[in-house]
């Protein structure tokens, strides 16, 4: 089944609707672009889906389990990165590892496999010990990458996680989500870098709570005959 | 009309800015580009006389940063990363304000922010905290205007702004442009920094280049291609193993790849198809500044 | 649930602030309270008033003197002469014994004496006329042994100033004064953080404005708004809690202004130094209201601290004004007998103005 599913999901704020009755599938194995403006809904639909906000209505599904009923259940099989924050700043690196190795349940021993494993992958083994907030922008966000996948969760959220990253950064991020992809991991992303949603298998726009389009980057710009992700975002803007 | 000297500036150990070398004539808009942490900001609010720097020297339309500072500071318009207006004065209280400090009207100084001000008219009356990302830029602008400064430092204006509005935003900076005011803005994008007149790219607080962004990617050493195939990834990963290959980075829809010798393109093309690629698409691309960036991101490592 | 603990103890480590809190208060907060607490009076000045100074009474006073409580400023000639050493503030208790007070002990077996309490500092004056109390009837113990006809004294005590010995004089005017410095301080000392915290500070210093400009600026409206302030505290003071108003209204609106100005001036002073509003905030509070509450004599008697704690009172604003508004609202007096307080005032304020422009940096 699919690992992840939303089924009329809708979010009310009193009058506002911030998510309009959302129905989507991601599939298995599948990179999965979250695409909209600042405002179109795309946090709050992110945050229904990881348990994190109680849906107004309509369901949301993640590796089988009712997000809404079952909040709890659900975070021991989905890792979560968020743009704002996800590691511990005044934390070393190794702590920041050890920390969430713990709080996903790991024993002691996987523990330490997976700290040398990820410091090695990230060549952070020098800079162990150094304090998170010391990190340039773009290593803390792949060590906070490599901290939600701790736990090898089957379906990751990744919310705007190369945001002012530098150009080369981001790009060794993107290696880093193909390479679990590869290992069939799922994943839902969110950038407003139109180029990134050229990495994804398929990709969704949202525009005022709604899905304005859902298909491979491919068939959209053929359908809107256009060359650049960039110009579809634009002509459903201007729509 | 800028020049900056050896400039360096660390914080609680912390290396912010590295021995920064600039030169911004007068009348132009000069881009610095970077990404986040790159030390945008620090250098701007050095520029801005806000913060001293530790070692280096820069002069301001003839003023030396460190002593003249005050006269500085009544030539500049600043406009800072943040939105660093009164969140709970209306947009007509900002520019009042912001006039009379600086001893005009803006009565006197109208027709010069008219071209902005007109945008902001309709909402006089309301808190500056309850405008959009847009209309908040334009209304620091135009307090940053209102008294005629010869020298503009924006930080960072486009970045939380609609495209929409970051379009408008730059017809004014070009108009002002026009008035001969020099502007320097920073920014983390870089179709934002090819419209600039030339760009420095800050990197981890140095300067990697500074020309005139067509000046930087013709400058590009290696020969470069467009790459498609129907799996990006494996693709990458393949082309990383060429030969040739100096580099190879996702770029949207097609890989980019630099060689590092000139290579014919039927090679490339025998090479992919022989790890098994099919749909293969290789022509060759002039750099763009991204490219650039890459490049020279991966030379000073 | 483990290693969240662990990051737990691993953040509050490594943030001086808290450890400041967690250890630095509560060991600062028990030697202070220890010291304070402590409610012993030394060597009061009082005045005694001894018509017939005969044996019985003389032995009493000596046996007050010998206590260490007390010590004779000066010995009156009449009644009328008592009023005015309390209203110039040089004794803190006058006793008088009746004129016959031996031979009434001898003759009639009683006598009576009068303790006399400046209840304009009515904590102090309490303390003063117990300890008098337990005194003479100490000394009627002894004078009782060895007699057949035990006598009895009776102290009869008696408020100068609050003869109805209304308990609001105790401690509102305490609380007034604690009440318009702490508004004042603490609504200056966010005003400067908050700018650098919302980063409005950045603009404002790129423009022409002068750090005193900026600094005026500030504390004017504030100043205006504590008046206000002010005038509502006094008035709830008289007309609710009782309160006389003996003095001249004049004289203490100069010096409410005067006080509030420095409370101003020390809210900006903490200002400058803050990097933002919390940081302001935790300052007033560990700067100004701890210190204010324990040192200035508004609950505790500065007799009663030792030299440390009262020479460091002498720092704290609350600790002069005081006795200003205790002196015009209860005693009514003059700018004469509050004039080293004034002046003190006047100091401060000139100081600290001057203390935040030099500390008011132009850069961030």
């Amino acid at each position: 089944m699919s690992p992840i599913i939303a089924r009329d999901l809708t979010k009310t704020f009193g009058a506002f609707t911030a998510v309009d009755r959302l129905n989507l599938e991601v599939r298995q194995g599948e990179i999965f672009g979250f695409l909209g403006a600042n405002g179109a809904g795309k946090t709050t639909a992110l945050r229904m889906l990881t348990g994190l906000l109680k849906p107004s209505a309509g369901t949301a599904e993640v590796a089988g389990i009712d997000v809404s009923r079952h909040p709890n259940r659900v975070k021991q099989r989905i890792g979560y990165m968020s743009q704002k924050f996800s590691l511990y700043e005044d934390l070393t690196v190794r702590e920041n590892i050890r920390l969430y190795g713990g709080i996903y349940g790991l024993k002691p021993a996987e523990i330490r496999v997976k700290t040398e494993q990820v410091l090695r992958e990230l060549e952070l083994t020098d800079l162990q010990n150094a304090l998170a907030r010391a990190l340039p922008l773009g290593w803390k966000q792949k060590l906070a990458f490599s901290t939600a996948m701790l736990h090898d969760p089957a379906i990751v959220f990744l919310d705007e996680p190369t945001s002012g990253v530098d150009p080369l950064a981001r790009r060794q991020f993107w290696e880093l989500i193909y390479a679990a992809a590869g290992r069939g991991v799922t994943l839902m992303v969110t950038t407003h870098y139109m180029e990134e949603a050229e990495y994804c298998a398929r990709v969704s726009i949202m525009a005022d709570g709604r899905i304005a389009a859902l298909d491979t980057p491919a068939r959209l710009k053929a359908r809107f005959g256009v060359g650049t992700m960039d110009e579809i975002f634009r002509a459903i803007r201007n729509a | 009309m800028i020049s900056l000297n050896g400039l360096s500036k660390s914080y609680a150990g912390v290396s912010a800015l590295q021995d920064v070398h600039l030169e911004a004539y007068s009348g132009e808009i000069f881009g610095i580009l970077g990404p986040d942490g790159a030390g945008k900001t620090t250098l701007f609010r050095i520029l801005a006389t806000l913060l001293l720097p530790d070692s280096g020297s820069g002069r301001i339309d003839g003023l030396d940063l460190v002593r003249d500072y005050r006269a500085i500071r009544r030539r500049i318009g600043y406009m800072p990363g943040k939105f660093s207006l009164y969140q709970d004065l209306t947009v007509g209280e900002n520019l009042e304000f912001f006039a009379r400090v600086f001893g005009v009207t803006v009565a006197e100084r109208y027709d010069w922010i008219k071209d902005i001000y007109a945008q902001l008219a309709p909402f006089r009356a309301r808190r500056a905290g309850a405008l959009s990302g847009g209309m908040k830029q334009k209304l620091a602008l135009s307090c940053a205007l209102i008294h005629q400064p010869k020298i503009l430092l924006l930080d960072e204006p486009g970045t939380g702004v609609d495209p929409v509005s970051r379009q408008e935003f730059w017809d004014v900076l070009l108009r002002l442009k026009a008035t001969g005011m020099t502007i320097l803005v920073s920014t983390p994008n870089m179709d934002e920094a090819a419209k600039c007149d030339r760009i420095a790219l800050l990197q981890r607080g140095r300067i990697l280049a500074l020309a005139a962004p067509d000046a930087l990617t013709t400058a590009y050493p290696l020969p470069l291609y467009a790459v498609r195939a129907e799996d990006m990834y494996p693709l990458i990963r393949d082309l990383r193993g060429f030969g040739p290959t100096a580099r190879c980075y996702a770029f949207g829809a097609y890989a980019h790849l630099a060689l590092q010798t000139p290579t014919p393109e039927s090679a490339i093309r025998h090479f992919l198809e022989s790890k098994g690629h099919r749909q293969v698409e290789v022509f060759p691309i002039p750099a763009t500044i991204e490219d650039t960036f890459i490049h020279l991101m991966e030379q000073s490592a | 649930m483990f290693p969240f603990l662990k990051k737990e103890f691993l953040h509050i480590l490594r943030d001086r602030r808290t450890l400041m809190i967690l250890f630095g208060m509560p060991v600062a907060q028990v030697l202070l309270f220890g010291f304070v607490l402590n409610n012993e009076i030394k060597d009061a000045p009082i005045a005694v008033l001894d018509p017939a100074g005969d044996y019985a009474s003389v032995t009493l006073t000596n046996k007050l003197v010998a206590s260490g409580y007390f010590h004779i400023e000066t010995r009156l000639g009449d009644a009328g002469a008592i009023e005015p050493e309390f209203r110039k503030g040089r004794i803190r208790m006058a006793l008088v014994f009746p004129p016959d007070f031996g031979r009434a002990l001898a003759h009639e077996g009683y006598a009576t004496v009068q303790l006399i309490g400046d209840a304009g500092d009515p904590n102090t004056a309490n303390a003063l006329i117990n300890y008098a109390q337990a005194i003479i009837a100490d000394y009627q113990t002894a004078y009782n042994q060895g007699t057949g006809a035990p006598v009895g004294i009776t102290a009869s005590t008696r408020m100068q100033y609050n003869p109805e010995q209304k308990a609001v004089f105790n401690f509102v005017p305490g609380v007034m004064t604690m009440i318009l410095m702490l508004i004042a301080a603490m609504m200056t000392s966010i005003t400067l953080a908050r700018e650098k915290e919302l980063g409005t500070m950045e603009v404002l210093l790129v423009s022409p404005l002068r750090p005193i400009q900026i600094l005026l600026g500030k504390t004017i409206p504030y100043l205006l708004l504590s008046m206000l302030n002010a005038v509502i505290v006094v008035l709830l003071g008289i007309f609710v809690f009782g309160m006389p108003m003996r003095g001249s209204v004049a004289l203490l609106a100069a010096e409410c202004f005067l006080y509030m100005f420095v409370s101003l001036a020390l809210g900006i002073f903490i200002s400058t130094r803050a990097k933002d509003q919390m940081t302001a905030m935790f300052f007033s509070a560990l700067g100004l209201l701890m210190p204010t509450m324990l040192l200035s004599g508004f609950i505790f008697p500065r007799e009663s601290m030792p030299w440390v704690l009262q020479k460091i009172g002498m720092a704290i604003p609350a600790t002069w004004f005081n006795p200003i508004i205790k002196g015009i609202m209860i005693k009514g007096v003059g700018l004469e007998a509050l004039a080293t307080q004034t002046m003190v005032l006047g100091g401060m304020a000139v100081f600290l103005l001057a203390l935040s422009l030099k500390n008011f940096k132009d850069r961030l």
